[in-house]
């Protein structure tokens, strides 16, 4: 039996195309069902249905053996015990850091100013700021992150941009990309092992499917 | 507050699983012990730069630290017991042959790690000194597939690497340290993306090698597909020709052979063949070895060095429960023919539970299914009826 982790939503959409490459066709849509396991046309092959950040637990423990997550949610865990052998190339957006309009954020950059930054990603946000040789203070929040800037909760937010409307729409600017983000297949370390004769062949049909779309 | 509660990731291991935990222990003392393994028991504690250095080097973060009340220095409470048999053997037997040591014994992590998410596993191991050739690697991983058929692990997987593949990459091309450190990380995790931006300013050869080698795991064409792919620098054959002659050599055990040629668990250490044991049902590695030649240098005696070590706190999670044995149980009298049969009893191998007065009616919570009773002056055995 194989499991894979998926979450609902924008990576689920975009993954039931590699799916159906690899003949594997779910027999109900988790958006209308409440079902969290979820079989498929394949018996030997189930899906899970789990929050986008517990992907990489589930697998790293072996609850799953393949799962897919954003790059996102990869760095904030760590993917200590995974192996992210393919990078899918869907739900794919920017991780960015964002300040008020009219804020001198390169002019706080230069003089060595400490930030107070408002982020759901502070594993993200603190590798980012250390690697520039800045203080932050780091306020976790778990949404709207957008807000924080405009009630005076922060001076800058560290946040996944796609088209920039929100930010635009409550006068954010985007001043600082750290790292373009997409989803990546992810495999239990021993199951890549043990069931090789059968995860190989969905992996290798997941990356044709990748390299055709570029 | 409650007192009483542990802290995280740290447990009790009760009556059933303590025991099952002590007899595989010493089932694998015993075999070890059959091959030729001293037992040594080093300290829990010891100077903390004897601990992180050589075989130990990855191990800071990870290890609880006190300060010594006599000397003032700093000590570290082991987060793994190989650093220290590395060091009793550089020092303590002055053998110039080789030495087959083995240990059991709890270590201690900040972190909890392994199968177990446990900052307290119970490492049991074997290391062989003094050999450098494949067959001291060979004779120490025959010594884990038997000792893992031993505990209960009916169909046990190893997967191999060798370190001296990624080495010669790095050596070939004057790789940076810096670099170096990021390509591990990234080859750790088969992360093919961030591979191919680190790679982009290494000369060809060596970015295309780089690039292949998280893709080179698999059964025997795996090696095969290495030897095509990979550039013909004299380390790579020979890593390839020993991990080659590893799998035929294991061929008459069953056990099942893969190769993973990015797999690098302890690159900053090891030297050769590395290897981890899996098995079905399992979510992660039973048993880790390799071979670490040249630590021994940090206790100033450089000696080959290779061996293996397992958690039994993780094993004893997956395995089948063993059937616990009933007691028999005997009153409370002051009689010296009911005292002889309990050790007559006793001396045969039974459990035999003394009934204290006034417990009679928790008699259920003993755990026995037989009780001696009095026929005439003598004392016989008969079924404990329920009820």
């Amino acid at each position: 039996m194989i499991t894979i982790a998926l979450s609902k939503g924008r990576i689920f959409e975009e993954t039931l195309p590699l799916l159906a490459a690899a003949g594997i066709t779910p027999n109900e849509d988790p958006e209308s069902s409440r079902k969290l396991i979820i079989a498929t046309n394949q018996d030997d092959v189930r899906l899970i249905i789990v929050r986008a950040a517990d992907v990489p637990t589930y697998v790293q423990n072996g609850a799953a053996d393949l799962g897919i997550a954003g790059k996102d949610v990869l760095c904030e865990h760590g993917g200590a015990g995974l192996y992210q052998p393919l990078d899918l190339k869907i739900a794919r957006c920017r991780m960015m850091v964002a300040v008020r309009e009219g804020f001198d954020y390169a002019g706080c950059v230069r003089s060595g100013a400490r930030l107070k930054v408002a982020t759901k990603y502070v594993k993200t946000a603190r590798e980012h700021f250390a690697g520039k040789g800045m203080h932050v203070d780091l306020i976790k929040l778990y949404g709207s992150m957008e807000l924080a800037p405009l009630v005076g909760l922060a001076d800058a937010i560290v946040d996944l941009v796609s088209t920039g409307s929100t930010l635009r729409a409550n006068h954010l600017v985007a001043v600082e990309e750290i790292m373009p983000i997409s989803s990546r297949l992810v495999v239990n370390q021993a199951a890549l092992k043990l069931k090789r004769q059968q995860i190989q062949p969905i992996i290798d049909t997941f990356a044709e499917v990748v390299h055709q779309k570029v | 507050m409650r007192h009483w509660l542990l802290p995280e990731y740290i447990e009790d291991v009760l009556p059933a699983d303590a025991w099952r935990i002590e007899l595989l222990r010493r089932r694998l003392l015993d075999l070890f012990h059959r091959h030729g393994y001293r037992f040594v028991i080093p300290p829990l504690l010891e100077y903390v730069e004897s601990l992180t250095t050589g075989v130990g080097r990855d191990l800071d973060l990870l290890t609880f630290k006190v300060v010594d009340q006599i000397s003032g220095r700093l000590m570290g409470i082991r987060s793994d017991i190989t650093p220290q048999t590395a060091r009793i053997d550089a020092h303590l037997l002055n053998q110039q042959g080789v030495t087959r040591l083995c240990y059991a014994g709890s270590v201690l992590r900040t972190q909890p790690s392994g199968m177990a998410q446990t900052r307290q596993p119970l490492q049991v191991g074997a290391e062989l000194f003094g050999h450098a050739g494949i067959e001291s690697d060979l004779e120490i991983q025959r010594l884990l597939v038997q000792a893992l058929k031993l505990v209960g692990v009916e169909k046990p997987h190893l997967d191999f690497s060798h370190v001296a593949i990624f080495r010669a990459l790095v050596t070939h091309a004057g790789i940076d340290p810096v670099l170096e450190s990021d390509l591990f990380a990234a080859l750790q995790v088969k992360d093919t993306s961030a591979l191919a931006e680190m790679t982009a300013g290494i000369d060809k050869t060596t970015r295309e090698a780089l690039q292949v080698l998280p893709s080179l795991y698999g059964g025997a064409e795996t090696l095969q597909e290495a030897q095509r792919r990979l550039p013909q620098y004299a380390e790579i054959k020979q890593a390839l020709q020993d991990l080659r002659r590893v799998a035929h050599a294991l061929s008459d055990m069953e056990v099942t052979v893969s190769f993973d040629l990015s797999e690098l668990r302890g690159y900053r250490y090891h030297s050769g063949l590395v290897f981890a044991a899996y098995a079905e049902g399992w979510s992660g590695a039973l048993a880790l070895g390799g071979r670490y030649d040249e630590v021994g240098l940090a206790f100033g005696r450089p000696r080959p060095a290779t061996g293996f070590s397992m958690d039994m706190r993780a094993l004893i999670g997956m395995l089948p429960p063993i059937e616990e044995k009933r007691g028999i149980l005997a009153p409370y009298r002051e009689d010296a023919a009911l005292s002889r049969k309990i050790e007559e009893l006793r001396a045969a191998g039974e459990i035999v539970v003394v009934e204290l007065p006034g417990h009679e009616a928790h008699r259920a919570e003993l755990g026995c299914d037989r009780m001696l009773v009095r026929r005439g002056e003598d004392w016989e055995i008969l079924p404990i009826t329920q009820g």
